[in-house]
C-alpha cells in the first residue's frame, strides 16, 4: 500500500434530487493500489457518490481530486480521459457483437478510415495475458458466460487506459466459482498497481477482499475502516444505524403430516432431441411446517424447476411428472388456480416477474389479487378496500416511502422485494414458494424478510426455499436439497452439513 | 398537472410552427387562424361538422388506446371500422323493412360485432401463433378494403346510383340527429362515443379485467406470473378495440349516410393512432383530442376557397406537427431542465 496523494478523493459532495437529499457532504479517500470497498443499503448514495466521480451526475457542491488534482467532468468521457472506468451492474454490451468489438466500440484505433482491429487485437492480448483475463475475441458476447462477459468490460476500461476501476455490485449476477475468479483478478489487478472501488452490500466480499471501507447511510459517510480492524457486526450496523441480527437463530421446525408440495417424476426434456434433460425424474415433498431448500450453483435447473410447478399445463414447462399442491393434482391447473389454492410466490427475478415497475405501489400490491373476493366484486375492483388493505401492508411490511402512488420501478431493491413479500402473504400462504428472496437487498431488508418466511413456516405454510446463497440455505432451511445438472444429487437435515460438503455437492462432486 | 401541460404545449407549439408555414407560403398567419376558427366554430352548422368528424375520432382513438394499454399497437382502427360500417349497412339493406328501436340496435350490434372480429383474428393470431399484430392488422386494412368494395359493388350494389356504395338502410334504422346543428349530421353517435369513452375509463381503472389488460402491457413475464393468462387478454384487448373502432359505422351508416359508401372514411383509422399519441391513451385525453382534430379538419376545408396560398391540406400539416412535438420527448425533457435551474 502506498501512501502521499490519495488515488481519489471526493470532498464534501452533495448532491439533490429533487427534494432528495442524495449525497450529504461525502468525503471520500482511496489510496492508489488497494481495493476500497464502498458499501451501504441500497438508496443510501453510494452509487450517487460513484456516478458523480465518474461524471453521470454533476455534484451541487464540493470538489473531486484525482491523484491530488482537482477535476472537474463535463461527462463521463472526461472522466474516462482521466483514468477512471466503470463497469455497471447491468453489463453495457451489444449483444450480437464479438468480444473484441465490444472492447472497441467507441475507441476504434483507425487507419484509412477502417477500423485497425490486427493492431488492436496485438493490445488486448497483451493486456489480457498481463492481467490474466482471456477472453475468445470473436465469439459474439451473447454467447458467453456472464463472468466472461464481465471481463470484457474491464477489459474494455484497461483497453481505454483506466487506472481507477470502480465495480458496481460486480458480484451480483455471477456464480461462486465466478465471484471467486473476479476476486482473484481484482487482487492481480490492484498488485499491477491499479485502484479499485468496489460498491457492494455484501458483508462477505469487503471482509475477504478490500483493503479498505467506506460505509454510506442516508447519503452520508458513516464511516472509513481498515477492513482488518473491522468485522462484519460492525459494518453492519454501521449501514443500518442500529444493531442487526445477522445470523438469525431460527427455531426448530414442528412439520405437520400433510404435504404442502409434492413432486413426483418431473421431467422436462431438453429443447434439442438429444439433449440433456433440463429436469430428469425429481422426486421431493415439503411438508406444512418446514423450509426445504434447495441449494446450487445458478443454471442446475432450479428456474425449470420453479416453472414447472407453477405453470404445470404449460407444456413447455413440463414434459412428465406429477406435481401436487396440498394433496390436490394440479397437472391440468392455470397458474391463477394453483395460486387460489394458497400459494405465494416470491419470484427469482422481481423486476421481470414480480412487479410493474411503472405502475403505482398500490397496483402492484393488487397484482394477481385482483380477482379475490376482499377485492373484486362482479368484476369491479373495490377501489377503497385496495388502497386501505395496501396501505396497511405497506405500514406492516416498512415499505418505504409509504406514498402509495410512487411507481415500483422508483423503490430500492430492498423495499420492492418487501412489497412483493407483503403481497405475498395476503393470501395467507399454505405453500410458500421463495426463490432468491433476498437476491439484490440490503441487510435490513435481509433480515426483515427471514423473520417473515420462518413467521410463514410457523403458521403452517410449507416453503419451498430456492437460493443461490449458501448462507441463506444454511440459515433457514430445515431440509437442503441440493440440485445439479437437473437432478436432486443429495439431502441434508438442518445442522448436518458443512458449508464445504454442500460447496462440494453444489460442485458436482 | 404535467402530464396535462404537456399535450397542450405540445399542441400550441405544433399550431405556430403550423402557421409559420402559411406565413412562409405567403398567407398571413392571422388570416388563416380566423378562417381556422370560423370554419371549425362560427356557426351552429359549422360547430355540428367538427363534432361530425370529431365522433370517429373518438372511437378510433380508444380502439388504439386500449391496444396500447395491453402492450398491443392497433394498426388496423381503418379495417375494423370499415368493415363495422359495413356490417352496419348489410343488415339495413337486407332487413330493410325492420321497425326503429330493433332496427339501429341491430345494425349496432352488426357494426360492433364485424370490428370485434376483425380485432379478433389478429388477437388471436398473436396470442396463440405469435405472430406480431402490427403486420397482421396493416394486411387486414387491405383486406377489408377488398371486402367492402366487393359488398358494395357486387353483393348489396346501390342500383340508383352511379357511386360505388350499398343500397339504402330502411328508414326505421335511421337515429336521431341533433336539430339544433342546423343540419351537420351529429347524431346520437355522439353521446354513444362520450358513453363508450366513460365505458372505456371504468373498465381499464375500475375493473379486474382492465387491470390486467394494463398489466399484461406493462410486463407479460408479471402478469403470467401473478396467474394471468397473457394470451387471453391480449385477444380480449384486440377484439375490444376492433369493436370500438366498429362503432364508427353507427354514426356513418345510421346517423349521416344512409348507406355504405366505399372510401367513407378519411383516414379516420389511422388518425385515431394520432389521437390516441396526443390523448395520452386516456380517455378523457381521447375525447379532447379528438375534437381538436375534427376542427382542424372542419375548419381547413374553408381554406380551399378562402385563401389564395395554402389549401385544406394543411390541416394535415397541422396533425403532423403537433405529433411531431407532443413525441419530441427530447425537447420536453430539454425544456424541463431549463425549468428546474
Amino acid at each position: 500500500m502506498t501512501d502521499g496523494t490519495p488515488a481519489v478523493e471526493l470532498r464534501e459532495l452533495t448532491r439533490k434530487f429533487g427534494n432528495v437529499l442524495a449525497n450529504d457532504g461525502v468525503n471520500l479517500r482511496v489510496q492508489a493500489g488497494t481495493i476500497h470497498g464502498v458499501i451501504g443499503e441500497n438508496g443510501a448514495g453510494k452509487s450517487t457518490a460513484m456516478k458523480m466521480l465518474y461524471g453521470i451526475f454533476r455534484p451541487d457542491s464540493g470538489e473531486i481530486f484525482v491523484h491530488g488534482k482537482k477535476c472537474v467532468w463535463t461527462s463521463p468521457a472526461t472522466a474516462i480521459a482521466a483514468g477512471i472506468g466503470m463497469v455497471h451492474q447491468h453489463f453495457m454490451l451489444a449483444a450480437p457483437y464479438s468480444a473484441l468489438d465490444n472492447i472497441l466500440l467507441g475507441a476504434e484505433p483507425r487507419r484509412w478510415g477502417l477500423i485497425d482491429r490486427k493492431k488492436a487485437r496485438a493490445r488486448l492480448e497483451i493486456l489480457a495475458r498481463q492481467y490474466g483475463l482471456p477472453v475468445d475475441w470473436d465469439r459474439p458476447v451473447e454467447e458467453l458466460p456472464v463472468g466472461v462477459q464481465q471481463r470484457i468490460e474491464i477489459l474494455k476500461l484497461l483497453y481505454r487506459d483506466a487506472t481507477i476501476l470502480i465495480l458496481d455490485e460486480p458480484t451480483a449476477v455471477l456464480t461462486p466459482q465466478e465471484t471467486n475468479a473476479l476476486f482473484v483478478n481484482l487482487k492481480r489487478l490492484r498488485d499491477e498497481g491499479k485502484t479499485i472501488l468496489l460498491i457492494t452490500h455484501k458483508l462477505r466480499e469487503v471482509m475477504c477482499f478490500t483493503d479498505r471501507v467506506t460505509v454510506f447511510r442516508t447519503g452520508r459517510v458513516t464511516g472509513e475502516l481498515i477492513t482488518s480492524q473491522t468485522n462484519p457486526q460492525e459494518l453492519a450496523s454501521l449501514m443500518v444505524g442500529r444493531k442487526v441480527v445477522l445470523n438469525l437463530e431460527v427455531p426448530p421446525a414442528q412439520p405437520r403430516t400433510e404435504l404442502a408440495l409434492e413432486v413426483a417424476g418431473l421431467t422436462l426434456a431438453g429443447s434439442a432431441a438429444g439433449s440433456r434433460h433440463k429436469l430428469s425424474d425429481l422426486n421431493f415433498a415439503v411438508k406444512r411446517g418446514e423450509i426445504v431448500g434447495i441449494a446450487g450453483v445458478e443454471g442446475n435447473g432450479q428456474s425449470e424447476l420453479l416453472q414447472a410447478i407453477l405453470h404445470p399445463h404449460d407444456s413447455r414447462c413440463r414434459t412428465s411428472g406429477i406435481v401436487r399442491f396440498l394433496g390436490e393434482d394440479v397437472t391440468g391447473f392455470t397458474a391463477l388456480n394453483i395460486r387460489n389454492l394458497g400459494v405465494a410466490v416470491i419470484p427469482e427475478d422481481r423486476h421481470r416477474e414480480g412487479l410493474l415497475l411503472d405502475q403505482s405501489v398500490s397496483d402492484n400490491f393488487l397484482l394477481g389479487l385482483q380477482r379475490s373476493p376482499a377485492f373484486n366484486r362482479a368484476g369491479f375492483l373495490n377501489v377503497k378496500n385496495v388502497a386501505a388493505a395496501a396501505a396497511r401492508a405497506v405500514e406492516e411490511y416498512d415499505v418505504r416511502p409509504k406514498d402509495l402512488t410512487t411507481p415500483a420501478g422508483k423503490l430500492s431493491g430492498g423495499n420492492q422485494q418487501k412489497l412483493v413479500v407483503a403481497r405475498e402473504f395476503q393470501r395467507q400462504p399454505g405453500v410458500l414458494i421463495a426463490a432468491q428472496p433476498t437476491r439484490g437487498v440490503d441487510v435490513g431488508a435481509i433480515e426483515f424478510i427471514h423473520q417473515r418466511i420462518v413467521r410463514a413456516r410457523d403458521a403452517g405454510a410449507g416453503v419451498l426455499l430456492v437460493s443461490s446463497e449458501l448462507d441463506e440455505i444454511l440459515a433457514l432451511s430445515d431440509r437442503i436439497l441440493v440440485m445439479y445438472e437437473g437432478r436432486i444429487t443429495a439431502e441434508f437435515r438442518r445442522g448436518l452439513v458443512s458449508e464445504r460438503e454442500l460447496g462440494l455437492k453444489m460442485g458436482g462432486s | 398537472m404535467r402530464k396535462l401541460l404537456q399535450p397542450i404545449l405540445a399542441v400550441v407549439l405544433g399550431l405556430a410552427l403550423g402557421l409559420a408555414v402559411t406565413w412562409m407560403a405567403g398567407e398571413s398567419p392571422w388570416h388563416v387562424l380566423q378562417i381556422l376558427g370560423r370554419g371549425a366554430f362560427g356557426s351552429r352548422y359549422d360547430f355540428g361538422m367538427t363534432l361530425f368528424y370529431s365522433t370517429p375520432l373518438i372511437f378510433t382513438g380508444l380502439s388504439v388506446a386500449i391496444a396500447f394499454h395491453a402492450g398491443l399497437f392497433n394498426i388496423g382502427a381503418e379495417g375494423q371500422l370499415t368493415l363495422g360500417a359495413l356490417g352496419a349497412a348489410v343488415v339495413g339493406a337486407v332487413w330493410p323493412g325492420l321497425p326503429w328501436p330493433l332496427a339501429p340496435v341491430l345494425a349496432t350490434f352488426a357494426a360492433i360485432l364485424a370490428g370485434t372480429v376483425w380485432g379478433l383474428i389478429p388477437g388471436w393470431l398473436r396470442a396463440r401463433r405469435g405472430s406480431h399484430e402490427v403486420i397482421n392488422t396493416i394486411m387486414l386494412n387491405f383486406v377489408a378494403a377488398g371486402l367492402a368494395s366487393y359488398a358494395a359493388l357486387y353483393l348489396f350494389k346501390n342500383p340508383d346510383s352511379q357511386n360505388p356504395e350499398t343500397r339504402p338502410i330502411g328508414t326505421g334504422y335511421l337515429i336521431h340527429q341533433f336539430a339544433i346543428f342546423g343540419g351537420a349530421p351529429v347524431s346520437m353517435a355522439l353521446p354513444l362515443a362520450i358513453l363508450s369513452a366513460a365505458l372505456v375509463w371504468i373498465l381499464l381503472w375500475r375493473m379486474a379485467l382492465g387491470f390486467e389488460i394494463r398489466a399484461v402491457g406493462q410486463s407479460e413475464p408479471a402478469a403470467r406470473a401473478a396467474g394471468i393468462d397473457p394470451g387471453r387478454i391480449r385477444i380480449i384487448a384486440l377484439a375490444a378495440a376492433g369493436g370500438l373502432a366498429g362503432m364508427v359505422g353507427v354514426g356513418e351508416v345510421l346517423g349521416s349516410a344512409g348507406k355504405f359508401r366505399v372510401g367513407f372514411s378519411p383516414d379516420y383509422g389511422f388518425l385515431g393512432i394520432a389521437v390516441a399519441l396526443l390523448g395520452r391513451n386516456q380517455p378523457l385525453g381521447i375525447v379532447a383530442a379528438a375534437l381538436l382534430f375534427g376542427a382542424l379538419h372542419k375548419g381547413a376545408a374553408d381554406l380551399d376557397l378562402e385563401s389564395e396560398h395554402v389549401t385544406r391540406e394543411l390541416s394535415l400539416v397541422f396533425q403532423a406537427l403537433i405529433i411531431l412535438s407532443v413525441s419530441a420527448d427530447g425537447l420536453w425533457s430539454w425544456m424541463k431542465k431549463r425549468g428546474a435551474k
